[in-house]
């Protein structure tokens, strides 16, 4: 078939690809990893990019420093970002192709506050628990939020436009509930809470790059795998079932991915808005609707876009830093206004 | 889009009267147990002296420089949001309309955020002006960006471009209060939307602009209820609709914007009460507009009350509260009142 490009191992392993799939992702993976290296080697303290790489490598460089300063301080922030812009951009592009809906985003829904709402308590109640139940904590509020608000949209059916209103709503009641506990809170614990609310990846180290790394090793190969049934879903949910999908089944796992991924995103870095809608946007310009090559795609573009936006926090006004949070949001609401006027006609 | 049940209800404008008055005694009632409470209990007899007879004792002078100011702020803060709230929903027939939800109290704070990094210290009046322009700009760009497309300024687009503009004017405010230590220090008290610290000066600085939001409001009632029921009817019955809706959009702008430069953003008081008012005061906004703002001044003070006394010794900001209350009264409108 002439313009796609077909890797078929087993009945499960097959994948039918976009013919510009494959030149975007490298010359994406490459702009990603000079940025990358370019961010690890700016800061008070700048390096050579060249030393970069040997101190990534584990090559002496003849500077001690070097190798302390980019292993222990700024390569796991960076790496951080990537993944966080990853996880965050999957789970649009799910939720942009269940919904049939190109406003649909996990910041929007307020699935991230929710995470966001469990994660403080724990932080601000349950000190004594250890770090790592915080993503499952994130995971149970972004569940529940989801729950809720799918369970408050249905109305004779769901309609995608009572859902994103009603997310609205649970967006500014979670946020409430969540400045409410960081007023009722001990200081200590509520300063911790602040910095990390923020949505930044400031001083994280490889303790959270292990654990976001580790849901997603799990989550983002099931996702990938799911690519087809997301493809059939997007034409409907009359022909899904025509070509034998198990229509609700497979939203429900797909709901259940997203959200996950959006949760581990925000146990690991706060919430961090708009990269969840605007990345899939330009993934479905680079690459084509095809979810086979956009799921991936779209991680590495968010990977690169929440990198990008960490960087520019942290050079605009150096030497103080703006989380990455809000520069997503001053690029990404912008992007969000010029699609309400793109899709006037449609919403 | 606003769904009206028919009216069973016998309405004669004597009962209507009688519980303006019945509105206006409880806000005061309320006032007067917003005076008495806090940290130094005062009796009530004593805010009587310190009101009429001030005799410059300890207790009198925390009445007049303190808690006064603050109470009559909470009231007009709840009346303006409240009564802009209500000319949003009925000019653009839209149930989730007002201030908050649709970026006008966003877009008055990043102004004023912006001015004083700019500035510095600005003079007082400085403020409210500022307030305006933000708040003009916030609801002439939002109602723009609602309106493409087919179907017009509908319920959703107008709610989104709201919800992303306030996440945009906020996003630039935090990145100016990170920046800028001082206007941090200067303004943080203020942009959780907070009745606390108010003086005199600040109140009397922004009354002018809402006591005349508020009266032209009133006298515009009669065209409001007209064009509420859609532009086409009221152009059939000879009203200037142009002209009506740029007076309206105007008075909106007076007392939301004259409310955050006071109190900061306090959201959800142009929402939520409206629809309450409605049930007691029926669709004509000559009767709705006058309920609004009384009901606005009682929610405000009340929620205030509330914000001191829940966690003693500390407070809640104001705005914290009624997003508490009022998300969840969101929540039923969007599922009930808003129509595919």
């Amino acid at each position: 078939m002439p313009g796609w490009f077909i890797i078929r191992l087993s009945n499960l392993l097959s994948f039918r690809l976009d013919k510009r799939f494959i030149p975007v992702f490298s010359i994406v993976m490459l702009l990603t990893i000079i940025m990358m290296i370019i961010s690890v080697g700016y800061g008070e303290y700048p390096i050579a990019p060249l030393d970069v790489i040997r101190s990534i490598l584990g090559i002496d460089t003849g500077n001690s420093d070097h190798a302390l300063v980019v292993r222990l301080f700024r390569l796991p922030r960076i790496v951080l970002a990537l993944l966080v812009g990853a996880a965050l951009a999957v789970s649009g592009t799910i939720l942009q192709g269940i919904t049939r809906n190109a406003l649909a985003d996990p910041g929007i829904l307020g699935i991230n506050n929710g995470a966001a709402l469990a994660a403080v308590a724990l932080l601000v109640y349950f000190k004594d628990v250890p770090a790592q139940f915080l993503p499952f904590a994130a995971f149970t509020g972004a569940l529940i939020t989801a729950l809720l608000i799918y369970v408050f949209a249905w109305r004779d059916g769901s309609s995608p436009m009572r859902l994103i209103l009603i997310g609205i709503g649970f967006a500014a009641m979670t946020q409430a509930f969540t400045t409410l506990m960081v007023v009722f809170g001990d200081i200590n614990d509520v300063q911790q809470a602040f910095v990390w609310l923020a949505g930044s990846v400031y001083g994280r180290g490889w303790q959270q790059v292990n654990m976001l790394g580790g849901w997603l090793l799990v989550l983002l190969p099931i996702t990938f795998l799911s690519a087809r049934y997301l493809n059939t879903l997007a034409l409907g949910d009359d022909s899904a079932t025509g070509l034998g999908v198990p229509v609700e089944v497979q939203r429900g796992i797909l709901i259940l991915l997203s959200v996950a991924l959006a949760a581990s995103a925000v146990a690991a870095a706060g919430t961090l808005g708009f990269v969840g809608l605007v990345a899939p946007h330009i993934t479905r310009r680079l690459v084509g609707p095809n979810h086979e090559g956009l799921l991936p795609a779209a991680a590495l573009i968010g990977g690169f876009m929440v990198v990008l936006a960490d960087f520019i926090g942290r050079s605009v006004i150096a030497p103080s830093q703006l989380p990455a949070g809000i520069i997503t949001a001053i690029i990404g609401a912008p992007y969000f206004m010029f699609l309400l006027w793109r899709y006037r006609n449609t919403t | 889009m606003i769904q009206t049940k028919p009216q069973t209800r016998v309405d004669f404008k004597f009962s209507k009267t009688w519980g303006l008055v019945f509105c206006t005694v409880i806000l005061l009632g309320c006032l007067a147990l917003s005076i008495t409470l806090g940290a130094a209990h005062i009796p009530v007899g004593s805010v009587f002296a310190a009101l009429f007879t001030f005799d410059g004792s300890f207790d009198h002078l925390i009445i007049r420089t303190v808690r006064l100011p603050r109470v009559l702020s909470g009231v007009i803060v709840g009346a303006a949001l409240a009564v802009a709230g209500a000319i949003m929903q009925g000019l653009t027939r839209n149930p989730l309309a007002s201030p908050g939800i649709l970026g006008i109290n966003a877009g008055a704070s990043f102004a004023v955020v912006l001015t004083v990094l700019l500035l510095g210290n600005p003079p007082l009046g400085v403020y409210a002006l500022v307030a305006f322009i933000g708040a003009a700009v916030a609801a002439v760009f939002v109602y723009t960006l609602g309106s493409f497309g087919r179907g017009g300024a509908t319920p959703l687009k107008l709610t989104l471009a709201g919800a992303v503009f306030t996440a945009f004017a906020a996003s630039l405010t935090s990145a100016i209060l990170i920046m800028d230590q001082s206007t941090l220090d200067q303004v943080r008290f203020w942009t959780a939307g907070s009745l606390a610290g108010r003086d005199m000066t600040l109140f009397l600085s922004t009354l002018p602009y809402i006591s005349a939001g508020l009266i032209g409001a009133l006298l515009l009632g009669r065209q409001i209820t007209t064009l509420s029921l859609g532009d086409d009817v009221a152009m059939s019955l000879g009203q200037n609709t142009l002209w009506v809706k740029l007076m309206a959009a105007f008075m909106v702008v007076l007392l939301a914007g004259g409310a955050v430069s006071l109190a900061g953003p306090i959201g959800f008081v142009g929402l939520v009460v409206p629809h309450v008012v409605r049930f007691v005061a029926g669709i004509d906004y000559r009767w709705i507009l006058p309920y609004a703002a009384l009901f606005g001044g009682i929610l405000v003070t009340i929620a205030d009350i509330a914000a001191r006394l829940l966690i003693r010794p500390q407070e809640l900001p104001v705005g914290i509260m009624m997003a508490l209350i009022g998300a969840p009264f969101f929540i039923y409108l969007a599922r009930n009142k808003v129509k595919r």
